[in-house]
């Protein structure tokens, strides 16, 4: 058994870095491929789910143009409604209104990014951080706690706050960080552990009266957030964009130099590339990894703080995540765990989200087609030999493909 | 210009003037050319088989009768339902109903940010301020006084009941689950004072605060246990609020083996759920359905107020259902007395007390 237990610590890191190299490594035009393969099977979706499609096809409903129109026009809809839900309203009377959608697209975007550099942190050092949920639990927690029950000066309190959730958040992921530099506790497995750990304490903390939940209320949901503790509206009242929108964008070029230009950046990705290669070359691994989950699970963090004192400041209960910290991952990897890419992948996926209401509600497309169009972009971008297939793509030079690098990875073990 | 005659100047006026009308009369069919009622539902989904089911058939039968189509949008999360609701504001809807107080705060944000645009939000009082009247004058709550409907069940059940012990619980502490077990106290009290006699209710002593919970709407083992332990004190009918929690009581009656009714809520279940219908003494019906098709069709007429729509017995918004399989196993002179009692409710003369009036 202990010999059982040693081997796959030594394995482990490797085989994953393999398959983050490739993933990482992916080119751009992989991702955009990738993107539009998806649409295309989002398109058939709509077209087969659409209940005008299925009666012409059923002869029980004619109208001009037959067949191709009607599934035309199930497509154009959808993906009009799509453009106008993310982009621009041309149903609007001004551009003040026609706008909107851009805004909400960025506000969705905010937590994206944030999570999903964190992710990408991981990524770039060789960590599956799938934890994404508990560290945004923890920090909304935190944030929010501070955000409703602490009175203090406009300016001060809003930081106060901020700062209280990314410690929150680093210190959920360092959790991890720590425990598989101690004890080599793979990091997949304590991340999904803690989700569950911090959604059920916030469940408890959120049903008992005088931690966070309201007074005067049995609801499991807290106050409201004081307004000094909100992000300021970047646009004014009638747009729901906040500072914190700007918050990430500082995020995304700290990143960007912590990982591009600075020494403890280097050392991530140097841990990242080769455990065992940057052990040798003298770099302390196991303090890295406790260094890479702490900024890791503080940028998650910063998420679950655009939530409570950004999006959502009417107060918040155990779902405030809303799956972002999944989403995250799918972010980081459409971005290819660069800062700018993370960042583009965030607006995209935020495009997707806010548009996903308005496909709902203006075509009744089932909001669960945005899910699959999001999955089969990570299906994609998971599988660029797949995609190369399809568009008959050249292999890029120097990158091996799968049957001459299977062979060797199994001899190297 | 000078040399045109003034026919030719008439004719082209005409053909300008026409050609306004008819562009008048596109752009008028085109923007205001129907009513557009929209609903957003809670995070339980328009497949609950419970209010948010209801209130979307309600939206649909008024929609019907306008030729409309209404336009809805689900709420997977509590995140989704600001969104959801500013994207039914973008869709220019004229009446947009939200299902549950769980959206009272979004509704009310998006109610203020949007004056032009009626709300109606169902189970919801519409009172962040606690002033007893809706915040805003674009938001009608559409409430239910299913405490009137309780009453009749709570003296159908004294009546009927053999051991002198009923019982309900609740799903959660929430004023319009607690509405249900205060009418029914109401109706058992009533009872033993016309009757004389001594019916005790167990679970609720009129007091929300020490009332049984399950903890929350889900048919699991505590909804179960909860109600085998009010089995096993003897009680032999059984009124669990709070939606499918009904479910658990009913496997707890199966397993006991002993000759225990259940009394339903919102809906008939004798028609909603089939195999309650052998131990199914009555329901407690919630008019969510009629209610909303009431609002909407209303306000397509142009007759929107803010004034709270409280479904009554006087109204048909509440009521209850009939005995259906045990109309032999009740009291023959029980139909009369209800339907006396009915009547004294809506005159007045039977005063049931809630939160509501």
């Amino acid at each position: 058994m202990s010999g059982e237990q040693e081997r796959p610590t030594e394995t482990t890191p490797n085989r994953s870095g393999d398959v983050l190299r490739e993933i990482v490594g992916g080119n751009i035009m992989i991702s955009v491929l990738a993107i539009a393969l998806a649409l295309v099977v989002g398109a058939i979706l709509i077209a087969f789910t659409n209940a005008d499609v299925q009666a012409v096809a059923a002869g029980t409903s004619s109208r001009p143009g037959g067949l191709p129109q009607a599934i035309w026009d199930a497509i154009s809809g959808a993906y009009g409604a799509l453009f106008k839900g993310s982009i621009y309203n041309f149903d609007q009377p001004d551009f003040a209104s026609g706008i909107r959608p851009l805004t909400e697209t960025l506000k969705f975007a905010t937590p994206l990014i944030a999570a999903g550099l964190g992710v990408a942190v991981g990524f770039r050092s060789g960590l599956f951080n799938i934890g994404g949920r508990g560290q945004m639990l923890a920090a909304a927690a935190a944030a929010g706690y501070v955000g409703f029950a602490w009175p203090l000066p406009a300016g001060i309190h809003l930081i106060v706050a901020v700062l209280a959730g990314l410690l929150a958040g680093a210190i959920w992921g360092g959790l991890v960080g720590l425990l598989k530099a101690t004890t080599g506790a793979h990091e997949v497995i304590v991340t999904i552990m803690l989700n569950y750990v911090a959604f059920y304490l916030l469940s408890y903390l959120l049903s008992t009266p005088g931690l966070l939940q309201g007074p005067g209320s049995t609801n499991p949901k807290t106050p409201a957030m004081l307004p000094t503790a909100v992000f300021p509206e970047l646009l004014g009242p009638d747009y729901n964009l906040h500072a914190g929108f700007l918050v990430v964008v500082a995020a995304t070029v700290a990143v960007w130099y912590l990982i591009n230009r600075s020494n403890l950046g280097f050392q991530f990705r140097a841990v990242g590339e080769n455990p065992n290669a940057a052990r040798v070359a003298g770099i302390d691994v196991k303090r890295t990894y406790v260094y890479v989950m702490l900024i890791s699970g503080g940028l998650v963090g910063l998420a679950g703080v655009a939530q409570v004192l950004g999006s959502i400041t009417t107060g918040f209960s155990a779902g405030i995540d809303a799956g972002i910290g999944f989403d995250a991952i799918t972010v980081a990897l459409l971005g290819r765990s660069r800062p700018v890419g993370v960042f583009v992948a965030g607006i995209l996926f935020g495009a997707l989200k806010a548009g996903g209401y308005s496909m709902q509600a203006a075509q009744g497309v089932p909001v669960d087609i945005v899910l699959v169009v999001q999955s089969m972009i990570v299906l994609f971008i998971a599988a660029p030999p797949l995609v190369r297939a399809i568009f008959r793509l050249p292999v890029p030079t120097g990158q091996r493909i799968w049957p001459t690098r299977k062979p060797r990875s199994v001899v190297t073990k | 210009m000078r040399i045109a005659s003034s026919g030719r100047v008439l004719g082209g006026i005409a053909l300008i003037a026409t050609g306004a009308l008819v562009l008048a009369g596109c752009t008028t069919s085109g923007t205001k050319s129907a009513f557009l009622p929209c609903m957003v539902s809670d995070a339980g989904g328009f497949d609950d088989h419970s209010f948010n089911e209801l209130g979307y058939d309600g939206l649909v039968q008024a929609s019907d009768q306008l030729g409309v189509t209404p336009k809805k949008v689900q709420s997977d999360t509590e995140n989704d339902y600001a969104p959801n609701i500013d994207t039914l504001v973008a869709q220019k809807c004229d009446l947009i109903i939200t299902v549950g107080f769980n959206l009272s705060s979004a509704t009310l944000k998006a109610a203020k940010a949007n004056p032009g645009i009626d709300f109606a939000i169902i189970d919801d009082a519409a009172d962040a301020n606690f002033d007893g009247k809706p915040d805003l004058k674009n938001v009608k709550p559409i409430l239910f006084n299913t405490a009137e409907g309780a009453f009749l069940a709570g003296y159908t059940a004294a009546s009927y009941s053999k051991s002198g012990k009923v019982a309900t619980w609740g799903g959660m502490n929430f004023p319009t689950v607690t509405i249900f077990m205060d009418g029914f106290k109401q109706g058992i009290d009533y009872y033993n004072k016309q009757k004389n006699a001594s019916v005790k209710l167990l679970g609720y002593n009129g007091d929300p605060k020490t009332a049984t919970f399950t903890g929350g709407f889900e048919a699991n083992n505590v909804a179960k246990s909860t109600a085998s332990n009010f089995i096993d004190q003897g009680a032999d009918v059984l009124l669990p609020v709070g939606g499918p929690i009904y479910q658990s009581a009913l496997a707890a009656i199966k397993d006991s083996g002993e000759n225990v009714a259940l009394i339903g809520v919102d809906a008939d279940l004798f028609n909603t759920d089939p195999t309650t219908r052998d131990v199914l003494l009555t329901s407690i019906l919630k008019g969510i359905k009629s209610a909303t098709a009431d609002v909407v069709t209303s306000a397509a007429k142009g007759d929107y107020s803010n004034d709270p729509y409280i479904g009554t017995l006087a109204n048909d918004g509440v009521g209850m259902a009939p005995f259906h399989n045990f109309q032999s196993k009740v009291s023959p002179d029980l139909q009369g007395e209800l339907d006396v009692i009915k009547a004294g409710i809506i005159d007045g003369s039977i005063k049931v007390k809630s939160y509501l009036a």
